[in-house]
Parts: C-alpha cells; structure tokens; sequence
C-alpha cells in the first residue's frame, strides 16, 4: 500500500491523518542517532557483571581477589559495596542488585567489575568466582506450587505463589451443565525473548555537582531513577535518567536493567564514565521474558453457537522475581474470555515463582497467551456446531454497552463486530476456497481467523497520567518535551504532529526533548498501549494553553479587539482584520519565561466497576476501560512430508479508533504480526535445570527476512471520543493474532490441532501422525 | 602485535596502526568513533554491523580490522552526500517506513545498497534471500522491502555494477 506522504517539510502543519515521515528517520538513516549504546566519551572504563551460572544456590564468600589484581582492573564490586537497600523491583523490591543472600536463577548478578577496556574486564570476571551451597531447584510452575517444593523466597507469605486470582460471574463454572456443547483443552504457550537488536545498555557518570547522572536504553527512566536511589542509597533528585531513543524494547526495557549496576559502577570508578553493554548471551540470560503459560480452558455454549459458560485455570511461570508478573497474570485474567459476551464465568490464575529466567513484559501482557486459548476454543466449539467460525465470533462479539467477558461494561468505542464484518468482505477471506484448492501435492492449505481485545492503560488504581510540556523559546521555536520513551513505535513523531496540529506548525519548526528527568515530566512507562492515549491527551491541553496565551499576547501588541481575530501561522501569527504578521520571535520577546512554558496534566479514565477477583488482582490493573479490538487472517500452506508451516499471507483489521499517522499505524500491526508468527512458529527460549539452551540468534531463531509474509493491515476508523483526535492505542494488540489465528489455519488445513507451541515441524508431523493412527485404529 | 594498514574508509584514505584481534567493528565503533555501524549480536547473526568492503555487505564483528588492507570500505556515514544528501535508498528508507527503532537501518540499508550494485533489478525471492542476514525486530520487514521496492522502481539508484571476487572473505 503506498501512503500520502507530506514531508512536513512543505511549510504547512503536519495534520493528522497524514503520514509524516517520523522525526527520527533522517538522524537513523544516516546513522547519526546516539543510542545509549553510542555513549562512550573521555577517560572511559567500561564495567560488567559476574552472573551466578546456577540457578538455586546459597551464596558464601565471593573471591574478588584475583580479578582485582588483573592489570587494568579498577574496582570489583560486591553487595557489601551497596549502600542502599540493594533491591530493585517494579512493585515488590524483591530482586537483588548484586545477590547477598541467594541466587535464585543464573542470571542473578553477583559482582561488578570496572575495568579499562573490554578486554581486562571479560578477564576480570572469568576470575571471579564464589562459594556456595546449591540447594534444589524448581522448573515447572505447578511443581513450584507442590507441597515440599523447594522456596525461592523465604520471607513471601504464600510459598511459591507470587500471586493468585479467582473471579466469578452467573452461576461460574456450574452452568457448564446447561450447555449444548462443551470443549475443553489444554494449552502450553513459550518463553519468548524480546530480542530487541540493542542489548541492554547505558552510560553513567557522576557529574561535578556529585549527582550521577545515566543515560541508558529504557522504557521507563522516572520509575528507574526511582529504583536507582533506593537501591543505592542516594537521594532521588541526585540521580538524573536520560532516555535516548531505545534500539528495540517491547517490554524487555520496562524496568531496570543496567540501571543500578551502571549507577553503581559510576559511584566507584573515580569520576570516570562508565559504560554497559550486554552481550547477546547475557541478554538472554539477564533479561526479562514473555511468561509461558500453560492454561487449562472448558467451553460450554447453546446450540445456536451462543457462548454460555467459560472455565479457565492458567498457570504462569514467572521466573524468581515479581518484576511485573503480577500485572500480567491480571491482564491475563481480564483477556481471558476474549470480547465475548459470556453469562457464567469462572477464572482462576496462578503467578508462580521458578528458578527460570525472568519473567516481565512483553508487548501483550498476558493477553497473548489467553488468546492463543480462547481464540481456538471458539473454533473447536464452532467445528462442534458445525458453524463457520467468523459466524459464531459475530454471534457472541460485544458491542458498545454490552458486558464482556468478565462483566465490565463497555462505554468506550467498541468496534470487534466490525472489524469482524470487514473481515468477512475482505477479498482474501472470500476466496479462500478457491485458495486453497490450489495447494500443490503434499501441501495442505487453511485459512484461520481470530477476534482480539486489548486494554489499555494501568487500570483502576495505579493512576495512568501523563505530564506533557510545551516552550515557545525566546527565538520563537517550539520545544515539545516528550514525557513518554520512544522505543521506535514512532510517539514522538504523533507528538509532534498533534502538537504541530495545534500550533500550526510544520514539524521542522518545532523540536522534541526526548525523556530526562532533569527536563520532562513524570509521564509514566511506555507500555500498555498507553503512550499516545494519556501522553496525547496531556499535550493537547499543554499546547492549546500556550496557543491561547500567544494569540492572546498577539491581540494585545496588534490592537486587535480579541484573540479570535488572531491566528497562528507556520513561524508566527496573523490579524485576520488587518491582514498584518507578527513572527513567533517577536511575541516570544514579549512574553515572561513563566508564559511561553506550557503544562497540563492528564488521567486517563477508569472503570468505576470494583471486581473481586482476590487480594491483590484490582491493584494490578482488573479491570480497564478502554479497549482496541481487531480481527485478524492468517493463510497457511502446511507441508505433510516436513511439517513446516508456510504463513502465505496475513491480514489484521483493527479499531484502534482514529488513524493519526497511517504510515506509524501500520508498521505497529506488521510488526507486531511478525513477532507474533515468531511466537506462533519458531520462538522459544529453552532451558533445561535453569540453564538456557539457545543462547544466540542461531538457537533462538526469530522471523527473518525470508520468513515474513505480506501483511494486510486494515484499519477501522471509529472515533474513540476520549482519545485525542479520537485514537485508541494501538501498540500491542496485533502481537494476540498470530498464534491462534494459525493454529485454526492449520486445524483448517490438516484437521489437527496443535497445543503447544511455537508449531514446529516437528509437533505438526507428530499432530498428524496421531490422526493418522488414530482414523487407522 | 599491530600491523600498519592503509585502506579507504568512506572516501577517505586511511592509514593506521591496527592490533590483530580488533575486529572492523571496534575499529569503527572505538577507534574511530563511528557509531553508525551498530553491535547487535557479535557473532555474525544479526547483521546489525554490516558495512560493504569492496562492494560487498560484510559483518563487520567477524571481519579481523587487519583484513581491510588496501580495500574499501563504506559505512553509514559515509553513504549520504558531503551537503547531508541522503541517498536514494536512504530517502526510500524514511519515506516508506522501513525504519522504527533504527537500531538495524544502517545495516539493513547497506545491505541493501550492496544487493543493488550488484543486481539492480533483484525479484522479491533476491531481495528477502539478500536480507535474510539482517535482523530486524520492529517492522516484520514489510515497509523495508516497499522501501527497496520504491528504489528499484523508480529508477533512481545509480547503478554501480561491482564484480563479486571470489577470495573475498565473505563468500
């Protein structure tokens, strides 16, 4: 599809509904952009970490000397070197800086080394080595949960279990018996790792003024600066975060990575800066991960394809800390039904504690691993009745007012049953008999579809606000303070273009500060497809303030009798009586420094709806408001002799409300389509007694090049009426489709049905080789 | 041990005394500051290090400095005219959306400038197949190939036909 493309560059706003090209594209091409990675500087030392290698262990003294007295070493650092609390968490500080008492997985940090160059620092830490007493491990969600299973946190009151939800609706899992049909199934979803292309990674240095100062590769630099202090022991306003643009994060940067142990480095390395970069091994190891999931789903619905009753029991590893598996066990519960109208409900969730890797966010949240379930739950009740699967999605599709899955009303723009009705007009869609009657010998081909949901925001307690921030500056440029990271989603950009849309200026007549506590405001993490919504909102008021007092500082040196004679013009102003200019700069001459700043503060909306669904579960986010809806194709070729699955093509319909940049809009769906083919197909990071088997790209095997298909994203625009220019979040929501929208392909295709994935050749070969047995028996 | 190499980096000629286990990344990156060419992966798996030496897209984390003797070498920097002109693959790039994070377009592009000196005209199959080494964990790859796509069409890229040699140490 080719798009309208206004450079911006023509002298006029940018619009919305245009796409203008993102503001970092030219810095990016021509390979001038500065990453966190790209920092270095004067008198560097680089640091790095000593990862525990085993999973379960109690830790005894930590011989540091041998490493210390490696030539070029400056430092070797412990947990007796931090002065803080040494913990760092998103809720729960429950995750060691440097390991004190256990390790609870092998990629717990154990020493810091500081050294000169790479080279005497990857000596340094293959001389570090400690004493410890191995203690058993556990690897498998519900064998953590097993009476005598061995404890990863002493001191946490329920054992194993991190966090657990239960919520009923109608008459619960008891209305089963009054159904006409019931499926049931069970199903096993992986680890996936981000595999952002830049690994973790951040500059640190302690500035003149004694504060430390880090820039570094996140997603959230004001809850970091928040976790660096405590951990550290520093005072909150002696630590700056600078968030350059990330080199990739999907959720892998939501959180503390590099952050205290680079601050930590800084406050010992003699003033010197200090640099961090994982390598791709420890970025594996280290990093957070997409929880696996194993989730255990009975179905029950009327004879005319009217969903009656859900039971739902999901079991989340989420690896040894809290990080945020708490947050996404709720999203996971909330998603759990899909956007269905369900009378009886019954949900059960468990977050459990493993000697794994990490487990944290991951575009998706939870709803990824639910959808995979409910979406091929509808089919097989749909095969069951003898329906055809788009029909039965349309029967039981909520509609705005209705009540979801779980109950909670839906006032905002609700838009599944027509993305579903697009769906079923879509060329792709209509002809997919004729398609696949074309499959050539040993290849079998299917079409699959799936109905997706996501929330947006925080939910109802932890406040979703942003803090947006506009400067006229005394030479008469606009300076747009972005309060939300851009990961490469492209919010800056939109940023501009409503700030630009506002003020009517092109985009090169304003510039963007990029996130720094020391310059932006608190706006909260960008995660949640939340970052245009709440940041968007906060910037039409911030920018519409400042309008109102340049036209008005306008009206008054240009005697006109109101503002309204007044408007902006691209560099300046104009009386729309006399005809007559004033240039931005002049006005700007004329205003205090107090006027030609701009704030304005915005919440987003919550559900007035208090769910009981446990201790805990209302806290971390049950239930949202808001909601984007799509309704994806996925056409599958499936060979019988390998088993390989071939994604031909890919279509995804979505309301993700008003499209303000089309060319953002739909690389957010491909890309999100692709990762999610990736968990659909081939991603899973394996690891066995704790240890990670695929260490690098050439185990860990993401979609390439060759691996992608066209993908269709077509979006229906309805104006969502609290979203600024009427958008809803878009970031997250196509990452749902993929997997049941391929395994109902392949169901169509081969008449089996996969249930635990990534669908490798090898688990489709042994799918059909059971059929095969089975019709022969 | 260091060896003295005289090579040609982005038009320039270069002479420099290189250590034999620096890889043409660190030289790029730490020596001499051109942080365009990016570390992703340090095992030739991602492609985000690329950069052409004779024409060819190399890794650049697997290629030993030493070996650039008397070769040349393009990166990122180097690609866009001296004014700031991008190039057209480079301007196809930001127009069509085949950048998000950014973090694999240097190489991605480079890549993709050396698939096209070398075959101007590549179908789709030449173009996925001459990518597939590039990684790239935003975009689902789409908008980069409408982004090579555009060039091809329309004409603009100045064809530089470069003859493959064979004991090139990439092949």
């Amino acid at each position: 599809m080719t798009l309208p493309i206004n450079n911006g560059n023509e002298g006029g706003p940018p619009g919305i509904g245009v796409s203008i090209p993102r503001a970092d594209a030219y810095m990016k091409v021509s390979g001038r952009e500065k990453y966190a990675s790209d920092y270095y500087g004067e008198d560097l030392v680089w640091c790095g970490v000593k990862r525990a290698g085993v999973p379960h262990v109690v830790i005894g003294e930590i011989h540091t000397r041998a490493a210390s007295e490696t030539p070029g070493v400056l430092a070797v650092l412990t947990h007796s070197d931090v002065r803080g609390t040494n913990r760092q968490g998103v809720l729960q500080k429950d995750q060691p800086v440097l390991a004190d008492d256990k390790a609870r997985h092998c990629g717990d940090a154990v020493a810091l080394v500081i050294a000169e160059d790479r080279h005497s620092l990857n000596k340094a830490l293959d001389l570090v080595s400690f004493d410890y007493e191995l203690l058993p491990g556990v690897f498998d969600a519900e064998e953590a949960l097993e009476e005598g299973a061995p404890i990863l946190h002493e001191n946490h009151p329920q054992g194993n279990l991190l966090l657990s939800g239960e919520y009923r609706t109608g008459a619960g899992a008891s209305a089963m018996a009054e159904c006409d049909v019931v499926v049931e199934g069970s199903f096993r979803t992986p680890r996936q790792e981000h595999a952002y292309l830049e690994t973790e990674a951040g500059w640190a240095q302690v500035q003149d003024d004694g504060r430390l100062f880090i820039v570094c590769s996140t997603q959230t630099p004001f809850r970091d600066r928040s976790e660096v202090a405590e951990a550290l022991g520093l005072d909150l306003h002696d630590v700056r975060i600078k968030a350059p643009y990330p080199g990739g994060a999907f959720g892998g940067k939501d959180g503390v990575t590099v952050q205290t142990l680079l601050g930590l480095a800084a406050l010992n390395s003699g003033g010197r800066p200090v640099r961090m970069q994982w390598d791709r091994e420890e970025s594996f190891l280290a990093g957070t991960k997409r929880h696996p999931a194993r989730l255990y789903y009975r179905l029950g619905a009327k004879r005319d394809g009217t969903l009656h009753c859900l039971d739902v029991h999901m079991v989340l590893d989420t690896g040894p800390y809290d990080h945020l598996g708490g947050v996404v066990l709720a999203l996971g519960l909330e998603h759990a039904g899909g956007a269905y109208r369900v009378p009886h409900v019954n949900l059960k969730g468990k977050c459990v504690y493993t000697n794994n890797p990490v487990g944290g966010a991951f575009r998706g949240f939870g709803v990824p691993q639910v959808t995979a379930a409910i979406e091929q739950m509808i089919d097989m009740t749909a095969e069951k009745l003898q329906m055809d699967p788009l029909e039965t999605r349309l029967r039981n599709a909520v509609r705005r007012g209705d009540k979801n899955s779980i109950g909670k009303t839906l006032v905002n723009s609700t838009g599944l049953r027509e993305c579903l009705k697009a769906l079923g007009e879509h060329p792709l869609w209509k002809s997919r008999a004729e398609w696949k009657a074309g499959a050539g010998a040993f290849k079998r081909r299917g079409a699959g579809v799936a109905a997706l949901t996501h929330a947006s925001g925080y939910g109802p307690v932890v406040p979703d606000v942003a803090n947006a921030k506009v400067e006229l500056t005394r030479e008469g440029k606009f300076l747009i303070y972005s309060g939300v990271v851009d990961m490469g989603q492209g919010n800056a950009t939109t940023n501009l273009q409503i700030a630009g849309s506002i003020l009517c200026q092109p985009t090169d007549g304003m510039e963007l500060v990029l996130p720094d506590t020391d310059r932006t405001l608190p706006s909260g993490s960008a995660s949640a497809s939340r970052c245009t919504y709440t940041f968007g909102n906060a910037l039409i008021g911030a920018a519409e303030n400042l309008k109102t007092r340049i036209l008005q500082r306008a009206a008054d040196l240009l005697m006109a009798r109101s503002r309204d004679e007044i408007v902006l013009i691209p560099g300046g102003v104009r009386h729309l009586v006399s005809g007559k200019d004033l240039p931005l700069s002049v006005i700007a001459g004329f205003m205090d420094e107090a006027e030609r700043i701009s704030v304005h503060h915005f919440k987003a909306p919550t559900a007035p709806e208090n769910f009981d669904a446990g201790p805990g579960i209302r806290m971390h986010g049950f239930p949202h408001t808001l909601f984007s809806y799509a309704a994806h194709l996925a056409l599958v070729e499936v060979d019988e002799l390998t088993g390989e699955i071939t994604v031909c093509r890919y279509v995804a319909i979505s309301d993700c409300g008003t499209v303000v940049n089309p060319q953002i809009y739909e690389q957010q769906i491909q890309g999100a389509v692709a990762q999610g083919i990736g968990f659909a197909l081939c991603e899973d990071l394996v690891s066995t007694q704790g240890l990670i088997l695929t260490q690098d790209f050439a185990g860990y095997v993401i979609p390439t090049a060759a691996d992608v298909p066209e993908i269709d994203s077509v979006p229906v625009e309805i104006f969502e009426p609290s979203g600024p220019f009427g958008l809803k979040g878009v970031g997250e929501i196509a990452m749902n489709g993929p997997l049941p929208a391929i395994s109902n392909a392949v169901a169509d295709a081969c008449g089996v049905r996969i249930f635990e994935y990534p669908m490798t050749p090898e688990r489709v070969l042994a799918a059909i080789r059971d059929a095969c047995k089975r019709i022969s028996e | 041990m260091a060896t003295e190499v005289r090579f040609k980096l982005n038009g320039n000629r270069m002479q420099m005394t290189v250590e034999d286990h620096w890889t043409l990344l660190h030289l790029l990156r730490e020596e001499l500051g051109l942080t365009g060419t990016k570390e992703g992966c340090g095992s030739g798996e991602c492609g985000a290090c690329t950069v052409v030496v004779d024409g060819l897209a190399v890794n650049s984390c697997l290629y030993l400095a030493v070996d650039v003797a008397g070769k040349d070498v393009l990166t990122i920097e180097g690609l866009a005219g001296k004014d700031g002109t991008l190039h057209p693959l480079q301007k196809s790039f930001v127009e069509n959306g085949g950048i998000q994070c950014g973090f694999c377009t240097p190489g991605m592009i480079l890549a993709s400038k050396a698939l096209l000196d070398e075959n101007p005209r590549p179908s789709e199959a030449e173009i996925k197949h001459a990518l597939a080494g590039n990684l790239c964990r935003c975009t689902g790859y789409v908008p980069i190939f409408a982004s090579i796509q555009a060039v091809i069409d329309q004409g603009i890229e100045e064809v530089d036909v470069v003859v493959r040699q064979s004991e090139s140490p990439s092949d």
